[in-house]
């Protein structure tokens, strides 16, 4: 028998079209908006069914309480489902136990991330869409209860061995466990062992560096960028536990991995939107995944403009400082912004925004241009005065401006 | 959470507010004593597989197990408050929504709430005596949990009354144990809720057709600026498809059992079929252009300055408000309705905002077909040409632009004599309503089922057919 491999199927959510009565419980019940309806039968999109169960109890008929295990990449369609007037027979793959696509029911956004990901867009200003044109993310697929094993297959230090920062780009592979991700998404890693009180250590999330096929095309693998911290907030000394391990990780050692999460600070895909990416530090994770993806598809021509604003200490501090240097103008338009360069005045993102002012109004009022802000906390503050100030020099108001952009999934904010 | 140490179990905070706790609290046994009264028959001690809502998120609003019915925990749920929340439609379009009653809309909200609350008891009288009849212990419970949750329904609309309108709101809430459904001296409200349920037939119809126009009405209810009403409603409405469940799925499983019964005799002979025990398809036919045209006088007269008022002032919407793509004033828009010219059926196009009650009967009509979409895929399974079909908006109708017209199911203006001549042809005759009425035995073995109804095709909450629905003690 030619049977796909056990993770390569999922359980797929139907409806019974047979004594289905149409009463819309489902889909007003649904958190995640799984659920939609023709005129004659209620469907559940499969990309976006996450199994949280939420839908069953309300339903008066029993008609939602319907499974059929799939092969993950060809699950019954909507379009297939809209035509049907009974469910599918049940085939051979229905005797295994086979996990929802997109997460399990017992699987809640962990509170560590929800809290992260708050903290982390506070500084948008307002609740963040997708932009219209994103791939669709699949996020949870993987608990802290239920972490997926990934294996590094590779740890490279980003910045110089006299700089002050030691930032790695740490590469994990996931064989043939389906890990799908796309640029802008973050995973959580869960370093081993215990506190110091004995349990075992919160998640940490990081931002994923590498395009959707893969730090290296089209294997199942990505990458992280990776600071090794060794002071806090106010300067004294401490070691980061999460940082440290992962900095110090070897070739095939094994990492428990959990998410992906994320699911609005994605890039657009439609051919001509224009990207104007902030960041400092790490925070060119998602700048440099992003980056690489428009770079991959570039014979496409799908024109499109990409900006970067980049702050950091020195050259020497920045990571990927040399591939970028590498980049052909007419691809990508780069600004640096160092604010401690030996006998130069400090420069910091906010200063290269301000000079280049009229190509950052242009991008603010094109509705085909999406921004993209990332790195450590307070940096926003700076790079949204800079805005403010433009915004006015134009005539313009950005307060106005903001919830337009907000609204429109046009002004992502990180910030950790 | 919904907390059920208290007398009566809520999610509104009743404690907190010791007036409105006390008041309700003796209207509590009031409420008892009519359902000992008026509610179903001879069922004190049995024990019904009910479903009860422990809480208004989708995890806990479904918690099932046996319980007697005057033990039902009945009480008051409304679906969680958004703090944001804006008017959606009218001339305070974009203002907060209301938590209490403007004393300009006082009357109006009252007379709302009042007729929808009325409904909910008088149904629960019209069914009382369906249990000794019932085809199955699978049905019977189906019935009790109809009933029961009708009782909640009553219960929610007495809440707003006494949190809202003060002591005309707890003598409403009164009356309205005391009204009584047909009663000639103190009768329901609505004429359609005066009529009897007097066989399992009417009352799938009833569930499938005229719960249906509930569930229209707490819709535009939900879009309430009287947001306590929004809400109340909003969780109605979950409760109200089971009940469009039984009845869909009711007639649905008479079709199915008299297509059986087509297929063995090979005849679509009425009277053979009859022979046979089974209610022949133009039968059904009948009940369903009955009911269907009874129930399209609730909506009102096609053009009312009435509705117009209720949308207007925010307090009734239109069916799914917020999906409707408009400026949601209506000023400037238009409807189509149906007018009798002369000897002709026209249609005129009149401001929208007059036209509301047509517009929600017509989101009802197409509910309605494409239950009837559904019911005859059963036929065309067993190959059978038959195919149950609407009658025309004007046939059979009472109040509206076609009172006083007589119009044939296929929409022709017939004379008072071919009136006459024809109806018996398309309403239930008494030898029709004589014929149904001697199939009702009682069928209460476990896992069996009368001969005129099929089984159905799940048990309830996954619960095997022949599991013991109803224990009788």
């Amino acid at each position: 028998m030619n049977a796909p491999a056990e993770h390569a199927i999922a359980k797929q959510h139907l409806i019974d079209p047979e004594i289905c009565i149409r009463c819309n419980t489902c889909e007003e019940t649904c958190p995640v908006d799984a659920i939609t309806h023709d005129n004659l039968n209620y469907v559940v999109n499969f990309d976006i069914c996450n199994g949280c169960l939420a839908c069953v109890p309300p339903c008066p008929t029993g008609a939602i309480d319907s499974w059929r295990n799939v092969e993950r990449v060809k699950p019954y369609s909507l379009e297939e489902q809209f035509k049907w007037d009974v469910l599918p027979d049940t085939t051979e793959l229905d005797n295994v136990d086979a996990p929802f696509a997109v997460a399990r029911p017992d699987d809640e956004l962990p509170a560590e991330v929800q809290h992260i990901t708050e903290v982390a867009t506070a500084g948008q200003g307002g609740p963040a869409l997708a932009p219209w044109s994103a791939s669709h993310p699949y996020v949870n697929l993987y608990a802290p209860t239920r972490p997926i094993t990934a294996t590094v297959t590779g740890n490279y230090r980003l910045t110089d061995a006299d700089a002050s920062s030691d930032i790695h780009h740490v590469v994990l592979d996931f064989g043939s466990t389906p890990f799908p991700v796309l640029e802008g998404q973050s995973i959580g890693i869960i370093p081993p062992g215990t506190d110091d009180k004995g349990r075992p250590h919160l998640l940490r999330m990081y931002s994923v560096a590498s395009p959707r096929d893969g730090e290296r095309p089209h294997y199942n693998n990505l990458s992280l960028t990776v600071k090794r911290v060794t002071e806090d907030h106010e300067g004294k000394p401490a070691r980061g536990v999460a940082s440290n391990y992962i900095c110090d990780l070897k070739k095939g050692d094994a990492v428990q991995v959990t998410g992906p999460y994320g699911s609005t600070y994605l890039m657009p895909n439609h051919p001509g939107s224009s990207i104007m990416m902030i960041c400092t530090g790490t925070g060119s994770a998602p700048m440099r995944a992003m980056t690489e993806r428009r770079r991959r598809r570039r014979e496409r021509n799908e024109g499109g403009e990409l900006v970067l604003f980049f702050g950091a200490r020195a050259p020497s501090e920045l990571p990927y400082f040399g591939p970028l240097q590498k980049l052909p103008k007419d691809f990508i338009d780069i600004n640096f912004a160092f604010s401690r360069v030996p006998g130069e005045p400090k420069k910091y993102v906010q200063d290269s925004i301000r000079e280049r002012a009229d190509k950052v109004f242009s991008m603010l009022n094109d509705d085909n241009c999406y921004i993209y802000i990332c790195g450590l906390k307070g940096m926003e503050s700076g790079v949204l005065e800079a805005f403010r100030d433009i915004c006015r020099a134009n005539g313009a108001d950005w307060e106005a401006l903001q919830p337009k952009l907000l609204a429109n999934a046009r002004f992502h904010v990180e910030t950790y | 959470m919904i907390n059920y140490s208290e007398r009566i179990p809520n999610n509104v905070n009743l404690s907190e507010n010791k007036t409105l706790q006390r008041a309700l609290e003796q209207w509590q046994p009031s409420f008892l004593n009519w359902w000992d009264d008026m509610g179903p028959e001879n069922s004190t001690n049995y024990e019904v597989y009910l479903r009860t809502a422990v809480s208004v998120d989708p995890k806990g609003w479904a918690d099932f197990g046996h319980v007697k019915m005057h033990d039902y925990r009945w009480g008051i749920f409304l679906a969680p408050q958004d703090g944001q929340k804006k008017i959606t439609f009218g001339e305070h379009k974009g203002q907060d929504v209301w938590q209490d009653v403007p004393g300009e809309y006082r009357s109006t909200l009252r007379r709302i709430i009042v007729t929808q609350g009325d409904t909910e008891p008088a149904s629960v009288e019209q069914q009382r005596h369906l249990g000794l009849t019932a085809p199955s212990l699978y049905d019977l419970r189906n019935l009790f949990q109809v009933n029961v949750e009708e009782g909640r329904h009553l219960w929610a609309m007495v809440y707003l009354l006494h949190a809202h309108f003060g002591r005309d709101g707890r003598e409403e809430g009164e009356a309205l144990l005391e009204r009584r459904s047909g009663d000639a001296d103190n009768p329901r409200i609505l004429t359609a809720f005066n009529e009897k349920t007097p066989d399992w037939l009417s009352f799938f119809m009833f569930t499938f057709i005229t719960d249906r126009d509930g569930k229209f009405q707490l819709a535009s209810l939900a879009e309430s600026a009287f947001d306590p009403l929004a809400r109340t409603c909003k969780f109605m409405l979950t409760e109200e498809a089971h009940h469009l469940f039984v009845g869909e799925s009711g007639v649905a499983r008479v079709i199915q059992r008299t297509c059986e019964v087509m297929k063995e005799l090979g005849t679509d002979d009425p009277a053979k079929l009859r022979a046979a025990g089974v209610i022949d398809l133009p039968t059904l036919q009948k009940y369903l252009n009955f009911h269907y045209s009874v129930t399209s006088d609730l909506y009102g007269a096609e053009i009312s300055s009435n509705a117009a008022t209720y949308y207007t002032n925010g307090l009734k919407g239109r069916f799914e408000e917020e999906k409707i793509g408009d400026d949601h004033q209506l000023q400037n828009s238009e409807y189509e309705v149906m007018d009798v010219a002369g000897d002709q059926i026209v249609t005129q196009r009149v401001p929208a905002l007059s036209a509301l009650n047509e517009r929600l009967r017509d989101d009802w009509i197409a509910d309605v077909q494409a239950g009837i979409d559904r019911w005859n895929r059963i036929p065309a399974k067993f190959g059978f040409n038959f195919r149950f079909t609407l009658p025309h908006k004007g046939f059979n109708r009472r109040i509206g632009m076609f009172a006083g017209s007589h119009v044939s199911p296929d929409g022709r203006l017939l004379s008072e004599a071919e009136w006459t001549h024809q109806h018996s042809n398309w309403l239930p005759t008494d030898s029709d309503r004589l014929y149904v009425h001697s199939l009702m035995g009682q069928c209460v073995e476990r896992g069996k089922f009368a001969n005129w109804i099929a089984a159905p095709g799940r048990g309830i909450n996954n619960q095997p057919i022949d599991f013991e629905y109803v224990r009788f003690n």
